[in-house]
C-alpha cells in the first residue's frame, strides 16, 4: 500500500509538467488550430528565466576584508552579492533565497511578451499555409530557441535550488499513520500546478472573455461575424499558453537543473500525452498528463525494471500506440477534431 | 532511354555526370590555397553527399508525393546501421550482405511503425512517427545494450571486435569494410596535377553507383501509376476515397519504399564506417532529412540532392570555421571593426551550426516553400523575361477599350 501510494506521489510531479505543457499545447491547438513545436522551447525559456534571476541576484561585489588573512598573511576578499548590500545580509540573504519562486514574477510578462511576439511575428503569417509548414516553422524556431540559450548558457545543466524552507523531505502520510517520505519541493510544484490549472479553467469557464473564446474556439467565424475581434483574443491566448509553459519551467527547475535542450525531451512526451489525452481536449490533456506521469513512475520500479529491462523508457510510447490502435481519437477526444 | 523521357533521360545523364566528376568538381582550389577550405572533394565527405542525397531522394518518395510528413525517418537509418554493423560481426567485412540486410530490416521496421502511423493522418502521423523514432532511439541507447541481451552496445556504439565470429572472413581480405576485396577506405587513384589533388575513393564510387541506381529508381516511380496514385493521396484522399480507391496500401507501400531507402543509407553510412551509433536516430537527426528535402524542393526529382548536399558542405564549412579563421577573414578592416564583425558572425560558425541550421530551416520555410528549385526556377524566370519586353498593359484582349469621349 505504501510503496503504490509513493509511486504515484512520485509520478504527480512529471506528470504535472506533462500537464502543463499538454494545456498550453492544446489551447494553442483550440484556439489558433496550430500544432506549436516550439512550446517545449517555452518551458525551456521560463526555466532559464529562473535561472537568469538567480544569476542577477548573487551578482557580487569583492571587498578586501582587513580583519581576515589567507594563510599567506594577504588579506581576504570577501564576495557580497548588491543585494545584500543593499537590503543588509538578512532580507538579501532571503531574496537570493527564494529566486526560483520570485522568477514567477519576471516569468509571466517576459513568457507573455515572447507569446505575443512569437504570434505576431511568425505563426500569424501561418495561418493559411497547411499544418506540415506550420510544423516545421515552429521546430525551426524550437532549434533557435535551444541553440540561443545554449550559447548565453553552455552545454551543461545548471543548479537552482529551491528555498531553504522547501527543502527537505516530510512525511505526509502522517495523517493516514503511513510512512510517506516526500520532497517538498515536488509537492509545492504538484499544488502550484493544479493552482495553474484550476485557473487556466476558470479562467475560461467564468469569464466573459473566456466564454468569448470558447465560443471562438466552437464556432470561429460566427463569433467574428458578431462583431468581436476574436484574432486578438486568440493572440492573447498563445501569450496565455505561452505563460503557462513558461511557469511550469519555472519551478521544474529545482526538481531537474535546467539544460537547454529539456525543451524538446519534454516536447516529446506533451505531443504523445495530448494524443492520448485526444487532440483539442483540455481535461483530456490535463488527465492524460498525470495518467502517464504515474504510469511512467510505476514502470521505473525496480520490480519493473528487472522484469523487462529499460521499460520506464518507453512505457509511454507503448501505452500511446496501444491507445491509439484501440481508441484512436485519445481518451477524451470529439468528433471531427483533426479529421484531416 | 531506360524507359524515361527526354527530359529524364538528360536530368539522369546530368546528375550521373555530376556524381562520376565530383573529385575534379568539387576540389576547384588548389590544396595549399587560402580557399583550400572550402574544396570538399576528399572522400568522407563525398560519401556523405551521396548517402544523404539517398536518404533525401527516399524521404521525398514519401513527404514529396503523399504529404504526410514523417519525423521519425531517422530511426531507419539508424536500424540500416546497426544490420550493417551486425553482418560485420557476424559474416565477414563484405559490405554486400550487410548493405541488403540493412535494407530488409529496415522494411520490415517500416512496416510495423507504418501500420500503426498510418491509421491516423496530419498531425498526428506526424507526432507518432516522431514518437516511434524517439522509442527507437531510447531502446537502442538504454534497452538493448543491458549485459544480457547487448543488441545496441548503448552510448559506446556497435562496433566490430576482434573477438567476433566473422565466419565468412579469409585471411587474403582486408580488415576494413570492402566490396569482394575492394576496400572501401582506400583511393584507387590519386592524382596530382599542379597545385591541385583529386582522390578518387572505392567508397565513394560505390555509393555515387547505388545513388544512381536509386535515383533512377525513383524517377520510374515518380512517372509511374503508382506515382499518380500517391500525388492522389496528397491532392485529395477524399475523393480517392469516393471513387471507390483505398488510399491505405498505396501510403503504406511508399512509407515502406522510403524507409528501405533510409535502410540503405543507414547500411551505406556503416559500409563507409564499420561504426553504428543510437544518435543517429535522434529528432534531429530526423529533422536534417526534413529539412534537406525541403531546402531542396519537396516532390521534385533533383531537390532532395541539392538539399542534402547543401546542407551537408555547410555543415562541414561551418563546422571548420573558427575565431582564428574570422579574424583572418576580416582582416582587411579597422581593429576595432574587426573585433565586432567577429563576435557577430561568431555565435553562427563553429559549433553555432544548428543556431545557423534552425534559421535557414525559418527562412525556407517561410519564404521559399518550394525550395531551392522553386527559387531556380523564379530566378531563370527573371532572367528569361528581362530580355523580352514586357507584356503590352494595353494588350487589347486583357483591357477594356477606352470609353471614347463623350464630345466626339
Amino acid at each position: 500500500m505504501d510503496a503504490i501510494l509513493l509511486q504515484i506521489l512520485n509520478g504527480l510531479d512529471k506528470g504535472s509538467a506533462y500537464a502543463l505543457i499538454a494545456l498550453g499545447l492544446t489551447l494553442i491547438f483550440g484556439t489558433l488550430g496550430v500544432v506549436n513545436f516550439a512550446h517545449g522551447a517555452l518551458f525551456m525559456l521560463g526555466a532559464f528565466c529562473a535561472v537568469t534571476l538567480q544569476r542577477v541576484l548573487s551578482a557580487s561585489y569583492e571587498v578586501i576584508d582587513e580583519t581576515k588573512v589567507d594563510f599567506l598573511g594577504n588579506p581576504l576578499k570577501v564576495k557580497t552579492p548588491y543585494v545584500e548590500g543593499w537590503f543588509g545580509p538578512e532580507v538579501g540573504g532571503a531574496i537570493i533565497d527564494w529566486a526560483v519562486p520570485l522568477s514567477i514574477l519576471i516569468a509571466i510578462p517576459f513568457m507573455i511578451a515572447v507569446g505575443f511576439i512569437m504570434e505576431r511575428g511568425l505563426i500569424k503569417h501561418f495561418y493559411k499555409r497547411p499544418h506540415a509548414d506550420q510544423i516545421l516553422v515552429t521546430f525551426g524556431l524550437a532549434i533557435v530557441l535551444q541553440e540561443v540559450i545554449k550559447y548565453f548558457f553552455g552545454a551543461n545543466p545548471i543548479q537552482t535550488p529551491p528555498p531553504d524552507a522547501l527543502l527537505g523531505v516530510v512525511n505526509i502520510g502522517a495523517p493516514l499513520s503511513l510512512e510517506l517520505a516526500y520532497p517538498i519541493w515536488r509537492l509545492v510544484y504538484f499544488f502550484f500546478a493544479i493552482a495553474i490549472i484550476g485557473g487556466v479553467f476558470s479562467f475560461l469557464q467564468f469569464t466573459t472573455f473566456g466564454m468569448v473564446v470558447r465560443a471562438g474556439m466552437a464556432d470561429r467565424e460566427t463569433v467574428g461575424l458578431l462583431g468581436i475581434d476574436i484574432d486578438r483574443r486568440f493572440t492573447i491566448m498563445f501569450g496565455l499558453a505561452a505563460a503557462v509553459a513558461g511557469l511550469a519551467g519555472v519551478m521544474y527547475g529545482p526538481i531537474n537543473p535546467p539544460n537547454y535542450h529539456m525543451g524538446m525531451d519534454f516536447l516529446v512526451l506533451s505531443f504523445v500525452v495530448v494524443v492520448v489525452g485526444g487532440m483539442g481536449s483540455l481535461p483530456g490533456a490535463v488527465l492524460a498528463g498525470f495518467l502517464l506521469g504515474i504510469l511512467e513512475s510505476f514502470a521505473s520500479t525496480t520490480w519493473a525494471t528487472t522484469t523487462i529491462p529499460g521499460i520506464n523508457q518507453i512505457i509511454i510510447y507503448l501505452v500511446a500506440i496501444i491507445v491509439l490502435l484501440t481508441r484512436p481519437r485519445g481518451l477524451m477526444g470529439r468528433k471531427g477534431v483533426m479529421e484531416d | 532511354m531506360l524507359g524515361l523521357n527526354k527530359k529524364d533521360t538528360s536530368l539522369l545523364i546530368v546528375v550521373a555526370i555530376l556524381a562520376l566528376a565530383a573529385p575534379f568538381l568539387l576540389n576547384p582550389f588548389p590544396t595549399n590555397s587560402a580557399m583550400a577550405q572550402f574544396n570538399a572533394g576528399y572522400p568522407d565527405l563525398m560519401q556523405r553527399f551521396v548517402i544523404f542525397g539517398i536518404f533525401a531522394i527516399g524521404f521525398n518518395i514519401l513527404f514529396g508525393l503523399t504529404g504526410y510528413l514523417s519525423f521519425g525517418h531517422a530511426a531507419f537509418l539508424g536500424v540500416g546501421s546497426y544490420a550493417a554493423v551486425w553482418m560485420f560481426k557476424l559474416l565477414s567485412y563484405n559490405v554486400v550482405p550487410a548493405i541488403a540486410l540493412s535494407v530488409v530490416v529496415a522494411g520490415i521496421f517500416s512496416v510495423l511503425i507504418g501500420y500503426v502511423s498510418l491509421r491516423r493522418s496530419g498531425i498526428y502521423f506526424s507526432i507518432l512517427t516522431l514518437a516511434f523514432a524517439q522509442m527507437s532511439f531510447a531502446l537502442a541507447y538504454s534497452v538493448l545494450s543491458n549485459p544480457k541481451f547487448n543488441l545496441t552496445n548503448g552510448e559506446t556504439g556497435l562496433q566490430v571486435y576482434a573477438d567476433d565470429p566473422q565466419i565468412l572472413h579469409r585471411d587474403g581480405l582486408p580488415d576494413v569494410p570492402h566490396l569482394f576485396g575492394w576496400a572501401m577506405r582506400d583511393n584507387f587513384l590519386e592524382l596530382k596535377l599542379g597545385g591541385w589533388e583529386f582522390t578518387f575513393n572505392n567508397g565513394y564510387y560505390l555509393c555515387a553507383l547505388i545513388m544512381l541506381v536509386v535515383f533512377y529508381l525513383s524517377i520510374r516511380l515518380f512517372r509511374s501509376p503508382f506515382g499518380l496514385m500517391l500525388r492522389a493521396v496528397k491532392s485529395n484522399q477524399n475523393r480517392l476515397n469516393y471513387t471507390g480507391l483505398n488510399p491505405k496500401p498505396y501510403t503504406l507501400a511508399a512509407f515502406i519504399i522510403s524507409g528501405m531507402y533510409a535502410g540503405l543509407a543507414g547500411g551505406l553510412l556503416a559500409a563507409m564506417d564499420p561504426l553504428a551509433g543510437a544518435e543517429r536516430m535522434q529528432w534531429t537527426a530526423s529533422g536534417e532529412v526534413v529539412l534537406m528535402t525541403i531546402l531542396g524542393g519537396a516532390g521534385t526529382l533533383i531537390g532532395p540532392v541539392l538539399g542534402a548536399g547543401f546542407i551537408k558542405y555547410f555543415e562541414n564549412i561551418f563546422s571548420k570555421i573558427n575565431d582564428n579563421v574570422l579574424h583572418q577573414w576580416f582582416a582587411f578592416m579597422p581593429d576595432g571593426m574587426e573585433d565586432f564583425m567577429v563576435f557577430i558572425v561568431h555565435p553562427f560558425v563553429g559549433k553555432g551550426w544548428h543556431l545557423t541550421l534552425g534559421i535557414l530551416f525559418m527562412l525556407v520555410v517561410t519564404f521559399l516553400p518550394g525550395g531551392l528549385v522553386e527559387g531556380g526556377q523564379r530566378l531563370l524566370n527573371v532572367i528569361r523575361n528581362r530580355g523580352r519586353k514586357p507584356a503590352d498593359p494595353k494588350d487589347p484582349e486583357h483591357h477594356p477599350k477606352e470609353t471614347p469621349h463623350v464630345a466626339e
